[in-house]
């Protein structure tokens, strides 16, 4: 089973709960679990899980490298090019290398084969473990301007992980990036159910409507976690019912909470009543994900 | 090889003012060395979500324009522009078109 914590807005509590549910997973659940970090602009989720990272390579993308020689200027790559990355100028063919989505368009379309592969490095993908929880986050190169391909490589490093580690693998929580754009979408695609972490501030209201909207076509179970839960929720309660998404768990607005992320602690760390908190959420999460997904 | 410059404008003439961008500039007033004029639109390279300043460059490389005076002309640009000897003069903004074409002339840009 694989489950995304997701959000709107950023700075609701995805990693929190990410964390914290992979730190309570094997004791709720008595299956292994992986925790992966798919925010690469800024992954956080190893501060709280400490991992011993034990692999790191990097992750590239392909972009054309044009032999001068070869090319006739036709221009046909160009024309094709919806991102301006390859183009002719004065009688030079030219790639713009971190404008490329590495489609490969130029290459298939051009006529006389002077397109090869080149690279550009979009990260490292790190993986290990925290204890017996298994550990696994990307990170974008600085100055990479897109995130998707990175996003999707881990995705597929995960994938043969799990392919490797055979049935029944581990479950995989995935602590998604925020928003609702390509990294975002990117992240949740592969995911058999969706966890929402919002909170009840006119910003958060407002983003978890549009993460609603954005997931909802998906087609996967979804359920939501309030986070920072006190004034306010009612308006996310009727959100909620509306959208007949139910809330597995509603973390309060509480001193302690925040002091325990400030210094890196798992809020199920926190005390016995949040340690509670987390198994109760783990559980209900597994149950809404599985009964979600064969109905 | 004859000055051919080309600035970036709001509009086709040489009284419409200089357009700060160079990638998403309305469009081009191209001088040659006698002093005729004509314009290239641009608007395609305004719709494009990226990639607009290395198409206006490609646009204005076309139209053998030998300088260029614009605003500000981000990296992508500046690279394809140098990539086919284009001269770049930055900072002609807040004045006609034909005011920074006095000015360069001038030797004072």
């Amino acid at each position: 089973m694989i489950v995304a914590i997701a959000s709107g807005k950023g700075g609701t509590g995805k990693t929190t709960v990410s964390a914290s549910l992979a730190s309570v997973w094997a004791e709720a659940l008595a299956r292994p679990v992986m925790a992966v970090d798919l925010d690469v602009e800024e992954p956080n989720l190893h501060l709280f899980l400490r991992p011993v990272i034990t692999r790191t390579q990097a992750a590239n993308l392909e972009i054309p490298v044009v032999d001068a020689d070869i090319c006739t200027r036709c221009g046909e790559c160009r024309e094709l090019c919806q991102f301006g990355a390859i183009t002719i100028m004065g009688d030079m063919p030219m790639v713009f290398a971190e404008m490329c989505h590495g489609c490969g368009g130029c290459r298939a379309i051009c006529p006389v084969a002077a397109i090869g592969r080149g690279t550009r490095e979009l990260g490292r993908i790190e993986e290990g473990s925290a204890g017996a929880i298994g550990f696994l986050n990307g990170r974008l190169r600085i100055g990479e301007a897109m995130s998707p391909p990175l996003i999707r490589a881990v995705l597929a490093r995960l994938d043969s992980l799990l392919q490797k580690a055979g049935a029944p693998g581990p479950d995989v929580l995935l602590d998604a990036p925020p928003g609702v754009s390509c990294p975002a979408v990117a992240a949740v695609a592969e995911a058999d159910g969706i966890i929402l972490v919002t909170e009840p501030t006119p910003f958060g209201i407002h983003d978890f409507k549009l993460a609603v909207e954005a997931f909802t076509p998906l087609g996967k179970p979804m359920a939501v976690v309030v986070n920072r839960a006190g004034a306010g929720t009612g308006e996310l309660h009727a959100v909620c019912r509306e959208a007949s998404l139910p809330i597995l768990a509603e973390i309060p607005d509480d001193r302690a909470v925040a002091e325990a992320y400030a210094r890196g602690k798992l809020l199920a760390d926190v005390d016995a009543a949040y340690r509670t908190m987390c198994l109760g959420l783990a559980e209900a999460v597994a149950k809404h994900v599985r009964e979600g997904r064969h109905a | 090889m004859s000055t051919i410059i080309a600035v970036s404008s709001e509009g086709p003439t040489l009284d419409d003012a200089v357009d700060p961008r160079f990638g998403r500039a309305a469009g081009f007033v191209i001088i040659d060395a006698a002093g005729n004029t004509r314009y290239i639109d641009n608007g395609a390279s305004q719709a494009m979500a990226q990639g607009a300043g290395i198409e206006s460059a490609r646009r204005i490389a076309e139209a053998g324009a030998t300088v260029l005076l614009s605003g500000v002309v981000g990296p992508k640009a500046a690279q394809a522009l140098s990539a086919v000897g284009v001269a770049v003069v930055e900072g002609m903004d807040n004045m006609t078109v034909a005011e920074a074409v006095a000015k360069y002339r001038a030797g004072s840009a």
